[in-house]
């Protein structure tokens, strides 16, 4: 990307090189945001709805398209062409911003989010920090759409969103110290060229410490994301939508559309800091064959882990407030700190790294792969028929 | 660079965003929307931060002030029963204190403006990252301040925490 543009920076001399850079990743970005991230979180819903039906023994949407899989594309043209519907008794202007500041809080953390070895919109030097710090945009949007729709149950969502998200971004900045101690780089691009393709040398290997913070980091991202088990923010059995509650039309997709979009923000940074990223064996020497590569391997990666969320979104029940705070605070925040300096530690001991430890983590988890799914398959052995499909 | 180039325009735009957020949180009614002005000003700052090649402090600005101190704000605004009532009425209240107050502050700003070095030759260090720089003036040069500064902050934890706790047990 970057040696594109100073390729086209030199050919055009009298166009100051600022403005030709900027221009360029206006447009990268401007491409991301229509060819990728729209269609993935609207794929994300059909994606969800269909994983999610599977599991709980339905069928789920199949009439749009081969699959039903236009169905994303029909619920958006729905959406766009509903009346918006504005509530008397709403603050108006905040009530209107606040759907756009929640996407905007999850688009910007796209910046940051390597999809190839060149494929970023701005390799940024503090980048995960970055993506830490943008998403905040996304709890003020949640206040606001809870507080300005004058209404007892968004306004009891968007408190419960923020005590979440103040939270659990505590715990998640924590478990991503360990990554940054170990890779000496905030940068995402860093992180990633501090991990190979093979998955002993992926910074989850790299010591035990780190195998516990990928876990942590991974439930602090879905509490981060308000995904079940912590979706108490839009429990539907308690507070109708929360903070969507007064929303109709295409305002309230744009909130969905942020929460699938950042399922997939999830995922990517999962895959970026603890397994490797967009790293593959340099199998060719064509960039462009390699690129492709590469970003297959991180989104693969990254769905495997929107797949993990949904997975755990329709078999979990939702967990009570206090429990969210008491898990947050009495075990999430004192095992990430023990990380921290269990990593520090470990990094004295072997400043290279270890071997021995990499292969025995990759042994150890494989195991456990293992022996659950012995486990999934004895009790598939033993289930009943269904009616639906195989099972 | 003279006259009007790339960076002056952004300047301008992100100072002028600031000084947008900072006169709306002074002369808005409500106080949720002075909070959200908050907001706004924070983000100009994080903003010329980033022109000032100072991306690390840009990040923190963003993660403390407004993960942190807005949301923070916001939240206790909405704990706070019957916050939607209160009109501000006595706005010309303290007249004679703020206009000592501006007097003070605008002269402090115009010390630093005259003791500042202005036109310094640009150089471009966007390459190089400020956070490795910033650790390592934490942990070397500055770690005493930086230790005091964690030591003040526990304490306030500890304050807000005994603060609490006796509200709680008073009212059981």
């Amino acid at each position: 990307m970057l040696e594109f543009l100073n390729g086209l920076a030199a050919a055009n001399p009298e166009v100051p090189g600022v403005l030709l850079r900027v221009a360029g990743m206006l447009a990268f970005g401007a491409l991301v945001v229509f060819v990728f991230i729209l269609p993935v979180a609207g794929i994300t819903s059909w994606v969800e709805r269909r994983v999610w039906a599977r599991i709980q023994s339905r069928i789920g949407p199949n009439r749009v398209g081969p699959g039903g899989f236009l169905q994303w594309l029909a619920d958006g043209l729905k959406n766009l062409l509903k009346e918006d519907v504005i509530p008397q008794a709403v603050d108006e202007p905040l009530f209107r911003i606040a759907p756009y500041l929640v996407v905007a809080g999850f688009v910007a953390a796209f910046v940051a989010i390597p999809f190839g070895g060149s494929l970023i919109i701005a390799d940024l030097n503090i980048g995960i920090l970055y993506i830490t710090a943008i998403t905040s945009l996304v709890v003020v949007g949640i206040l606001m759409a809870g507080w300005s729709s004058n209404n007892k149950w968004s306004m009891l969502g968007g408190i419960r969103s923020a005590t979440q998200i103040i939270s659990y971004e505590i715990p998640l900045g924590l478990t991503i110290f360990p990554v940054v101690l170990v890779s000496g780089t905030l940068s995402t691009q860093g992180i990633t060229a501090a991990q190979g393709w093979a998955p002993h040398t992926w910074h989850m290997f790299h010591n035990p410490f780190l195998l516990v913070s990928f876990l942590l980091f991974f439930v602090c991202a879905l509490a981060e994301g308000n995904r079940t088990p912590f979706d108490l923010p839009e429990a539907e059995s308690e507070l109708v939508a929360g903070f969507a509650t007064e929303y109709s039309g295409m305002r309230s997709l744009l909130f969905f559309l942020a929460e699938w979009g950042n399922l997939y923000v999830i995922g990517a940074l999962v895959a970026t800091l603890f397994m490797g990223g967009w790293q593959v064996p340099r199998f060719t020497d064509d960039p462009t064959l390699l690129a492709v590569a590469q970003f297959f391997t991180i989104f693969l990666k990254a769905y495997f882990w929107v797949f993990v969320a949904m997975w755990v979104r329709a078999t979990l029940p939702r967990i009570r407030i206090d429990q969210l705070m008491a898990l947050c605070w009495k075990y999430l925040v004192p095992m990430a700190l023990l990380n921290t300096l269990g990593t520090a530690f470990f990094m004295v001991l072997f400043p290279e790294g270890s071997l021995v430890v990499r292969i025995a983590l990759v042994a150890v988890v494989l195991a456990i792969i293992f022996v659950f799914a012995r486990r999934v398959r004895f009790h598939l052995a033993r289930a009943r028929g269904l009616g639906y499909g195989a099972v | 660079m003279e006259g009007l180039s790339a960076e002056v325009v952004v300047f301008f735009f992100l100072a002028g965003v600031a000084v947008v957020g900072a006169c709306g949180v002074a002369f808005a009614t409500h106080i949720v929307y002075s909070a959200l002005s908050l907001m706004l000003s924070f983000l100009g700052v994080a903003g010329l931060y980033v022109m000032l090649d100072a991306d690390f402090v840009a990040g923190v600005q963003l993660l403390v002030y407004v993960g942190g101190v807005v949301v923070l704000t916001l939240f206790a605004v909405m704990l706070t029963q019957g916050i939607r009532d209160v009109k501000v009425s006595n706005r010309s209240a303290g007249r004679g204190f703020g206009l000592l107050t501006v007097v003070a502050v605008f002269a402090l700003l115009w010390r630093s403006f005259q003791a500042a070095q202005w036109h310094r030759p640009v150089e471009y260090l966007a390459a190089e990252s400020s956070t490795a720089a910033v650790g390592n003036a934490l942990l070397g040069r500055y770690v005493l301040p930086f230790e005091v500064a964690s030591l003040v902050l526990l304490a306030v934890l500890v304050g807000a925490v005994v603060l609490t706790r006796k509200e709680t047990a008073e009212s059981e």
